[in-house]
């Protein structure tokens, strides 16, 4: 019989830690000692590809990896090491505001002439640059909104509601063809990139997987639900003039009608999407559970610090006209052991 | 008497800065007659005048520093 499972291949290993996740989740070998959990950089490839390992078995998992390791003890204890180190680190490096609208503050403000990534793709973008980009982007936007559903059932009132309503349009308000998961997949198609799950795993860099595993350890953690709001507020507050920027730049790079599409969309949505989630989720969250200002706000601050890891270092190799993948996106696209 | 949405007044939300908030779908007639739809769940009408997607909310409105 056909095989019509897809899961996605497992990505190669960056060092003792992934390497040791990974043999377990084949069932070849030991899970990592303390030590090597312990001596390994926090933002570093090694660290975030053995979570990311483990939060993708909660999404997708892996082709020739038994579904059941999902809730593997072992591998708990082992991502639980894992947690402890990265957000200790996220406590201790990210800015920290001590109420909401200090933490909001900051990013409701439009710099005049900002120097972030958008901007850089928007003045200087060329058709590699954001093919880079989405491919690496790619790792969130096929599972768009996914890391944020899990929040719900801790959610309540008027909360809930209103953190429904914003994911079921990003789900496409019920049109597998508005999916925002989807329109992604579309303007990756736009830019000759493979849009097959996971295929970029492999080219993303440290902060990039630093970036969805923050989505995922505040996604998987009811204690972290209030992280997990201010997280999401982020995304929908920095969105909206992000996203216009972007848009300018696959029209000015002529990527195409899909790719123009995905970010024109989220002008409009989430410049709804940051009213609803400010004022329902998290005005309701709060009257709710008052004592979860403190988690919303370094919800906040950690995805500000964790994106801004991200960007300087795609910048910086950029601004040198270095690649700011891990390997070539065209040698990558050429490589039919992935796609096989 | 069962609970009727559809005889409960839909609620406008106005606020000092920012867009008006309104349930959608909505349908907007413009100054020169043309009308433009939005079907989200929640539609955020510009006030502010500075949208470049007008009638809809780009966050235009917010402060520049
Ligand atoms: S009110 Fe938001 S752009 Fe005008
Ligand atoms: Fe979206
Ligand atoms: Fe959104």
């Amino acid at each position: 019989m056909e095989d019509l499972r897809d899961e996605p291949l497992l990505p190669a290993p960056r060092g003792p830690v992934s390497s040791a996740v990974q043999a377990h989740l084949r069932g070849t070998g030991p899970l990592p000692s303390e030590q090597d959990v312990d001596a390994a950089p926090v933002y570093g490839d090694d660290l975030q590809l053995a979570l990311y390992l483990c939060y993708e078995l909660h999404y997708r998992g892996f082709a020739g990896v038994a579904p059941g390791l999902e809730w593997d003890p072992e591998l708990l204890r082992t991502r639980a090491a894992l947690e402890r180190r990265f957000l200790g680190a996220l406590r201790a490096d990210a800015r920290r505001h001590d109420t909401v609208d200090d933490a909001l503050a900051g990013i409701l403000v439009e710099p005049v002439d900002g120097t972030g990534v958008s901007h850089f793709l928007r003045d200087k973008g060329e058709l590699w640059h954001l093919r880079e980009y989405a491919a690496l982007r790619s790792l969130y936007h096929l599972k768009e909104a996914d890391p944020h559903a899990w929040v719900l059932p801790r959610l309540r009132g008027r909360a809930k509601a209103a953190m429904a309503a914003v994911e079921f349009d990003e789900y496409g308000g019920g049109r597998a063809d508005r999916v925002h998961a989807r329109l992604f997949a579309d303007l990756m198609t736009d830019l000759g990139l493979d849009t097959t799950y996971g295929r970029y795993l492999d080219a993303a860099r440290a902060e990039l997987l630093v970036v969805v595993n923050l989505m995922s350890l505040f996604g998987l953690h009811r204690s972290l639900r209030g992280a997990l709001v201010g997280h999401f507020a982020t995304v929908e507050i920095t969105s909206s003039p992000g996203s216009r920027r972007l848009a300018e730049a696959m029209r000015r790079t002529g990527a195409g009608p899909a790719a123009e599409h995905f970010y024109d969309e989220h002008v409009e949505a989430d410049a709804v999407h940051e009213q609803v989630v400010r004022h329902e989720v998290i005005g309701g969250l709060l009257e709710d559970e008052p004592y979860l200002a403190q988690d919303i706000a370094f919800g906040v601050d950690a995805t500000v610090f964790t994106e801004d890891l991200l960007g300087d270092a795609l910048l910086a190799d950029w601004r040198a006209g270095r690649s700011g993948l891990r390997e070539p996106l065209d040698q990558v696209a050429q490589d039919s052991t992935h796609t096989s | 008497m069962p609970n009727s949405p559809s005889d409960a007044p839909r609620r406008v939300t106005v606020q000092r800065k920012g867009p008006l908030l309104l349930e959608g779908p909505v349908e907007v007639e413009l100054e020169d007659g043309s009308v433009v739809s939005s079907d989200r769940f929640r539609v955020a009408l510009c006030t502010c005048r500075r949208s470049r997607r007008y009638p809809w909310c780009d966050t235009s409105h917010r402060d520049r520093a």
